[in-house]
């Protein structure tokens, strides 16, 4: 009865999925910038989003964080706007905007009415290679950038055990340093090392302009071509490979912050979609993701959270998307009276049983429905479905992929699933870490008079 | 010259209005209220049931509402939780309960082919309105939630939006957070639940929520279906008015972070509010509007004192917390405070400018679309209006609403409503260090 309904279900969603999707189509400037345009045209608003290929992966040692750095000084002005004047404009025009920066990529993106398209293109164009880097801006913005990371990392428990478990987990990858950059470095920016790393990555054969949205992508085009075709190109040079050096053994961290609750991570060097051998390894990898945390029908909110009843929470992620090798991450909260190295055996046992025996057809069945599932909700969102075509261009892997992923989700086998689970999960790959929580006593006082 | 291009480009578009979507409206025969919005293009639904059992519910139990809502689909009719999940889950299907302070929302997204359409909608049906309650399910569920209280109090500005909530309520039904806190969730019994969930998940309090590619026959018997078993009841009584603080008062929590998080406030407007279109405006201008609001500028863009700054006004029932907030080093949290208030007190004295009032309003209409731009945020807009019973053309006038406010109704709106003697300002941060530097 659930089998007939499940096949069912396989054999009718694509054809569902199909008849929805738009196109995506692909126009490449002379000067390099490459253009994608899906129209969707389900309300009155488009998002545009500049994707350079340029992100913490390309930092050397003394100036990490300085990708994150520059995404924070391009609203800082240039010859026609000045400091602050991009934010306003983008706002009188009704539009969102914000920027990102990751591992690979450093991005920049606007949500607008769709007529106001070319607001974002002209400004997007003007700061691609007009910035200017003053003094002053830095100075006050390497506060802000200091602020955001004692946000972010230095007062976070969490936070600060995953900035150093990557830390450990990488030897010569340069996977090992924070996006955001460690403290000393941040500290000593230059305005001539921020002008360097801005004058080599941002130029438009080093970008990807992606548009979805109520558009014509014809019309797209067009205003691609008149703001951003007489951007100059820069010579981009390849990058050093800097794969991260075969891991001999298991490697543990401890991290020791202020906190309440422990917390542990283990994670397994994979290879992403990029750089697997055959890519059906990284879809095996997704699939045995979904398998251990596709929902709260998953192994590890079934059998850990409620089954053995050892963890408040635990999940797992594999990144498919990355220019080089990553980690399979397994994560996890112990219930009162338990410890982290229970959980430890616990997530390991679970690894095993993938090793030793085939994943059930329900599991399998029930993964690719949610993937079908997903890529209709998925297409509810502009802003999902250009960071999909961004992402996968900035590592350099066609943005074809991002249709034909269902399929290759399909093609995935139980025993490709145990095949990667035994050649990639083992423990002379694995890094493991906890949080060792210290005293935190909060005190109360009524400071009416205070300074 | 390219800024004369934008210029005329707005005022070419600015006259143009965006009709909003065409909200039906009915009430099943035991009184829920439906409201449904027919959408085409994806073959999908979401679906919502929403009662008024959040938080503001608890009485002295806090957390129980929370708790109920947490309890729900981990067991009901004839399934376990590991079947529940199932069910929803091979069919692609995506559930959810959220409790907040004045409502629960039961939340289904799933396809629409009537096969797996059927599957989840009865899988939620059977979650709404036969919940177990199992012994087991219930020790478990409130274990994870003392857990995950236990890891806020890691959290500074978790610890300060509780001060911070507790300051602005004191005993009012808004004051403490929903799940609750340590010692009133240790004592909930499993009764406890059971009474809270027959008091208050009945029709009568219940309001269904359907947007999405299905044709209006089936939205009736969706929402019909969905309600069928639950008992009629009746609303459960208004709660109690808040009462705003009229001293201000200033506590700081010592804590072991690099920052200091402040929070500075009031109660201040709720659904209905007659002032709030100005209260909504003004804010906007004041923190609401992200990298070009007053605060941002003041605080990060002209000093570099945080990385965030910003103030936000939330209606609510009754009076929504005003919240204005920032986190700095903590050695400058003094001087981060003292622009804070400035910039606050100006604002309430001497109002929005003109040309402020003019960029927010390009901003607020010009962006209207990307309110309700995908069938999540459309279906969560209609769910606001359908449980605080506002109008159902409530998204046809919201741009003739905010384009009637002006720095005089602005001005004049702050002013009654944002007492500058009256607030309660919660820093939580390290002091020690502050004689370092």
């Amino acid at each position: 009865m659930n089998k007939r309904l499940l096949s069912y279900l396989l054999l009718c969603l694509p054809v569902v999925a199909n008849s929805e999707a738009s196109k995506v189509s692909e126009h490449i400037l002379k000067n390099g910038l490459k253009v994608l345009v899906k129209e969707d045209h389900r309300s009155p608003v488009v998002v545009s989003q500049v994707w350079y290929k340029v992100g913490s992966s390309y930092e050397p040692n003394g100036i990490t964080g300085i990708s994150h750095m520059l995404e924070h000084m391009m609203f800082k002005g240039t010859d026609k706007h000045p400091a602050g004047e991009f934010s306003k404009i983008i706002a009188e025009n009704g539009g969102d905007e914000n920027a990102f920066t990751g591992q690979d990529y450093t991005a920049y993106f606007q949500t607008m009415a769709a007529d106001k398209l070319a607001v974002s293109f002209e400004l997007e164009a003007d700061r691609m290679r007009g910035l200017h880097l003053l003094p002053d801006e830095l100075k006050k913005e390497l506060e802000v950038v200091t602020e955001e990371r004692r946000m972010r990392t230095d007062d976070k428990p969490q936070a600060k055990l995953a900035e150093s478990f990557n830390a450990v987990a990488y030897t010569s990858s340069p996977y090992k340093h924070p996006v955001i950059g460690w403290p000393s470095d941040i500290a000593n920016y230059k305005v001539e090392d921020l002008q360097a790393w801005y004058q080599q990555w941002y130029a438009p054969n080093n970008a990807t302009l992606v548009v979805v949205g109520d558009v014509q992508t014809q019309a797209v085009f067009d205003l691609a071509e008149k703001y951003f075709a007489e951007l100059k190109t820069s010579d981009i040079k390849p990058l050093k490979p800097q794969p991260d050096m075969e891991q001999l053994g298991v490697r543990r961290i401890t991290v020791k912050a202020p906190a309440k609750m422990p917390v542990m991570v283990m994670g397994y060097k994979v290879p992403s979609l990029k750089t697997a051998q055959s890519e059906d390894e990284a879809y095996a990898l997704e699939v045995l993701a979904g398998v251990l945390d596709g929902g709260n029908s998953a192994r590890l909110s079934t059998d850990l959270v409620r089954g053995k009843q050892l963890a408040v929470s635990a999940g797992a992620n594999y990144d498919l998307i990355g220019r080089l090798d990553g980690l399979f991450e397994l994560e996890s909260t112990p219930v009162e009276g338990k410890s982290v190295a229970d959980l430890e055996a616990a997530l390991k046992a679970e690894v095993t049983r993938l090793q030793q025996t085939l994943i059930s057809d329900e599991e399998l069945q029930r993964i690719k429905a949610q993937v079908l599932a997903s890529d209709v909700y998925e297409k509810d969102s502009n802003f999902y479905q250009a960071m999909q075509l961004g992402s996968l261009e900035t590592v350099n892997l066609p943005w074809q992929k991002a249709d034909e992923y269902v399929a290759n989700i399909n093609k995935v086998t139980a025993e490709q699933v145990r095949d990667v689970a035994k050649k990639y999960l083992i423990e002379d790959h694995l890094t493991v870490g906890y949080l060792d929580p210290q005293a935190i006593k909060p005190t109360t006082s009524n400071a009416k008079g205070a300074k | 010259m390219a800024i004369r291009l934008l210029g005329l480009l707005l005022f070419v578009f600015s006259s143009v209005t965006m009709a909003a979507a065409k909200i039906d409206h009915w009430q099943t025969p035991q009184g829920s209220r439906v409201y449904y919005v027919r959408t085409e293009g994806l073959p999908m639904v979401d679906i919502q049931v929403s009662f008024d059992a959040g938080a503001a519910r608890d009485g002295q139990q806090f957390g129980v509402a929370a708790l109920t809502a947490a309890l729900l689909d981990t067991g009901a009719g004839q399934w376990n939780a590991d079947a529940i999940a199932q069910r929803f889950e091979s069919v692609g299907a995506l559930f959810d309960v959220s409790a907040s302070t004045d409502m629960v929302t039961l939340s289904l997204r799933t396809l629409t082919d009537k096969a797996l359409f059927d599957k989840s909608l009865e899988t939620m049906q059977t979650i709404l309105t036969k919940p177990r309650f199992n012994a087991a399910d219930f020790k478990r569920e409130k274990n994870r939630t003392l857990a995950a209280l236990k890891q806020q109090e890691e959290s500074p500005a978790a610890v300060g939006g509780i001060a911070f909530s507790k300051v602005l309520y004191g005993s009012h039904p808004y004051g403490h957070q929903t799940a609750g806190d340590m010692k009133t969730v240790a004592a909930l019994k499993e009764a406890d639940l059971k009474r809270f969930y027959q008091n208050y998940y009945v029709a009568a309090n219940a309001i269904v929520v359907i947007v999405g590619d299905i044709p209006k026959e089936q939205a009736e018997q969706t929402a019909l279906l969905l309600v069928k078993d639950l008992p009629t009841g009746k609303k459960p009584d208004a709660l109690p008015d808040v009462v705003i603080p009229t001293q201000a008062t200033q506590q700081h929590i010592e804590f072991p972070s690099t920052q200091t998080h402040v929070l500075v406030g009031l109660p201040v407007t709720y659904r209905k509010d007659p002032d709030y279109y100005n209260l909504y405006v003004g804010n906007h201008i004041l923190g609401g509007s992200g990298l070009v609001s007053k605060l941002f500028d003041e605080v990060r863009e002209k000093r570099g004192l945080a990385y965030s700054a910003s103030s936000s006004m939330s209606p609510m029932l009754k009076p929504g917390p005003f919240t204005v907030g920032l986190q700095t080093r903590n050695d400058q949290t003094q001087q981060a405070l003292e622009v804070l208030n400035k910039t606050l007190s100006d604002f309430v004295t001497q109002g929005p400018t003109e040309a402020e009032l003019t960029a927010a309003k390009k901003n607020i209409i010009g962006g209207f679309a990307m309110r309700f731009d995908t069938n999540k945020k459309l279906a969560n807009y209609v769910g606001m209006i359908g449980f605080y019973e506002m109008p159902l053309d409530y998204l046809d006038t919201f741009q003739k609403k905010v384009e009637e406010t002006t720095v005089a109704t602005i001005s004049d709106a702050f002013k009654r409503r944002v007492n500058l003697n009256a607030l309660q300002t919660v820093t939580v941060g390290k002091t020690a260090e502050k004689s370092a530097k």
